[in-house]
């Protein structure tokens, strides 16, 4: 049975060459579904990271009790004051609370490449803001300087859009703003945006609250402590998140909709790809009806030939799958792209190829090639022997 | 006549196409001995590939008995018929129906895999058939590299290789010119004579039936006469 199947094999293996077109068919089909799906989930995955990658265990976020984002979110003055107070908060060496209250704003910068506007967080920080948040770190031009119109930009922020290098004037909100310095922090989702005094930020759109609060506590163990404190008390209505599952409960929309979108698209392509498999699978095995004929004449089994031609088609995909992923990884892994996201403004992030997307590509790609081989491969294996003998 | 080695009982064979249906064999009888060399004639269409075909195990028929090397094929699936032919049937077929990509000594291993030789004894045993057939020196030649007689040649090896009860030759000299066709009949003669195989042999060529030990008349899916020659 194995040395039929063997035999049958590298028989059909050995006429690949003489029928290219087809074969090819399949390959460069598989290729295209894998390619596209690949980079596409590259996407979701490339953006969840970057959220993923945004936040640390110590830090804790405080939002508006019953608000899912910042930017639906409203602290005051008072709550601030509150909330300065709570246990488990780090404090710098005078005493002062490392917290950062924050005012979040969307304002319009064109885009680098079509020049249209898009979107863009500013991001009205707190004077601790280095404290709070250590990974932050000016690469070009300086700080701003609080209580004057100055900014910063993040390094994503700064690709994507125009006229946001160090020294640009900026003109936001019908004020006009500085930027003073281009920073990166560690490739989260802050470096889609602008950063600049709270207060700053506040008095330019005549607005006296805040978005949230980030506060660094003295270890990621203390976070109960600070929650509890600020969840039972009476005079707030607040809800309290460690940073990463904030931002990871953020990407979960946004990654959903890129992943039910590649995939939609990438199930359309497949059955497209099937087809062409189907086809050429079928014109493969009437081309070797004769062949195939003899060896059942001679008294080969029909497992053996519907195995073979099944794995033929399955070589031919997974070639195809290969090569997909591939060209995905080749041409996609690393590259940047910016999108609307959930309740952000423009995320920089990069497309992640990661190998279990690599794995899920060729299983594809095997799925695809084993229901386009299946069929042919009954066709042979059901050949009526006298008849394909005659029609030689 | 000694053992019947193939022996079929009012057998009738139907082609059913749409609604159409052929009638291609009605009522046909025949027995066959050990050690003969059958040869079957008739004008085309007259159902010779298809009688050879039924004793072959390739197809089924509508109805009646065939019993080849003492086993019942109408009552064969397809699964156990094909493993019949591996152990009891050679064919050999106008075409040689060679596989192009296998050099001639693969060829002729094929219906090896079938059994439980190594690798090493299948390719002494082909090379024993090609000796056999005479043409051992071309083992390493892939069929587009043989003449048409040098092609049949190989086939006959195929078809002889694994120890056959039988073999089946549709036309074998159907594609070559005389001096090849005499060459191929003069082996199977041999084979037939000096190694006590058993051959039934289509034909449409009246100096190649001369080489078996029997000719058969076909004509309309009946048989004619069954009249016993000296070759
Ligand atoms: N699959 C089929 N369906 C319908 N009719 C068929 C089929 N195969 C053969 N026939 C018919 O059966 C008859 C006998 O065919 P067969 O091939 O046995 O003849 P033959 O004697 O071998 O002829 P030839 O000398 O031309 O090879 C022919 O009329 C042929 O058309
Ligand atoms: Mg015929």
């Amino acid at each position: 049975m194995f040395k039929q199947l063997i035999a049958a094999l590298s028989m059909g293996l050995q006429t690949l060459p003489q029928r290219l077109g087809a074969s090819s068919v399949i390959v460069i089909g598989i290729a295209g579904v894998v390619a596209v799906l690949v980079s596409v989930l590259a996407m979701g995955a490339g953006f969840k990271h970057t959220l993923a990658d945004s936040g640390r265990a110590d830090r804790a976020i405080i939002l508006r009790g019953g608000s899912d984002a910042e930017l639906n979110s409203s602290l005051t003055r008072a709550d601030i004051d509150t909330i300065s107070n709570a246990p488990g908060l780090a404090k710098d060496s005078s005493g002062k609370a490392l917290l950062s209250n924050e005012l979040v704003i969307v304002v319009n910068v064109p885009k680098a490449d079509t020049g249209t506007d898009a979107n863009v967080t500013l991001r009205g920080v707190g004077l601790k803001l280095t404290e709070v948040r250590p990974e932050l770190r000016i690469v070009n031009g300086r700080m701003f300087h609080p209580a004057v119109r100055e900014l910063i930009a993040g390094a994503g922020a700064v690709k994507q859009f125009r006229g946001l290098t160090a020294g640009s004037m900026l003109h936001l909100r019908n004020a006009d703003w500085i930027v003073t310095g281009v920073f990166t922090s560690n490739g989260d989702v802050h470096e889609s945006e602008l950063l600049a005094d709270v207060d700053t930020v506040g008095s330019s759109v005549e607005r006296t609250g805040y978005s949230s609060a980030i506060a660094l506590l003295t270890g990621p163990v203390d976070f109960t402590r600070f929650k509890d404190a600020l969840t039972t008390d009476p005079q707030l209505k607040v809800d309290v998140q460690r940073e990463p599952e904030y931002y990871a409960a953020q990407s979960k929309p946004l990654t959903k909709a890129i992943n039910v979108v590649g995939t939609t698209v990438a199930i359309i392509m497949a059955i497209g790809a099937m087809f062409g498999a189907l086809n050429s699978m079928y014109s493969a095995v009437a081309a070797r009806g004769l062949e195939i004929a003899t060896l059942r004449a001679i008294g080969f089994g029909a497992l053996p030939v519907l195995l073979s031609v099944m794995i033929e088609a399955l070589l031919l995909s997974l070639l195809g799958g290969v090569i997909g992923a591939s060209l995905a990884w080749l041409f996609f892994n690393g590259h940047s792209v910016s999108t609307l996201g959930g309740a952000f403004a423009q995320v920089v992030f990069q497309l992640t190829v990661t190998r279990t997307l690599i794995i899920t590509g060729i299983i594809w790609a095997c799925l695809i090639g084993l229901l386009g081989g299946f069929f042919p491969a009954l066709r042979a294996a059901r050949l009526p022997v006298a008849e394909a003998l005659r029609a030689a | 006549m000694s053992e019947a080695i193939v022996s079929l009982r009012n057998v009738d064979k139907r082609y059913i196409r749409g609604k159409q249906s052929v009638e291609v064999l009605q009522g046909l009888s025949l027995d066959i001995a050990k050690g003969e060399f059958v040869a079957l004639m008739g004008p085309s269409g007259s159902g010779k590939t298809t009688l050879l075909n039924l004793i072959g195990g390739l197809d089924n028929a509508t109805a009646g008995e065939i019993t080849v090397a003492g086993e019942r094929l109408d009552k064969l699936g397809s699964g156990a018929l094909a493993r019949w032919r591996a152990r009891h049937v050679g064919f050999v077929f106008q075409f040689y129906n060679l596989m192009p990509m296998l050099t001639a000594q693969r060829n002729v291993e094929l219906p090896l895999l079938l059994t439980n030789l190594s690798g090493a004894q299948r390719k002494a045993n082909a090379l024993a058939a090609l000796t056999l057939v005479g043409i051992a020196d071309r083992a390493k030649h892939k069929p587009n590299e043989l003449s048409g007689g040098q092609a049949q040649r190989v086939a006959i090896a195929r078809a002889l290789v694994a120890d056959p009860t039988l073999l089946v030759c549709d036309e074998p000299t159907g594609d070559l010119d005389r001096k090849s066709a005499d060459e191929v009949l003069h082996l199977l003669q041999i084979l037939n004579r000096d190694h006590g195989k058993t051959i039934v042999m289509v034909t449409h060529d009246p100096k190649a039936a001369e080489f078996a030990s029997r000719q058969l008349h076909m004509d309309k899916g009946a048989l004619l006469e069954a009249g016993t020659l000296a070759a």
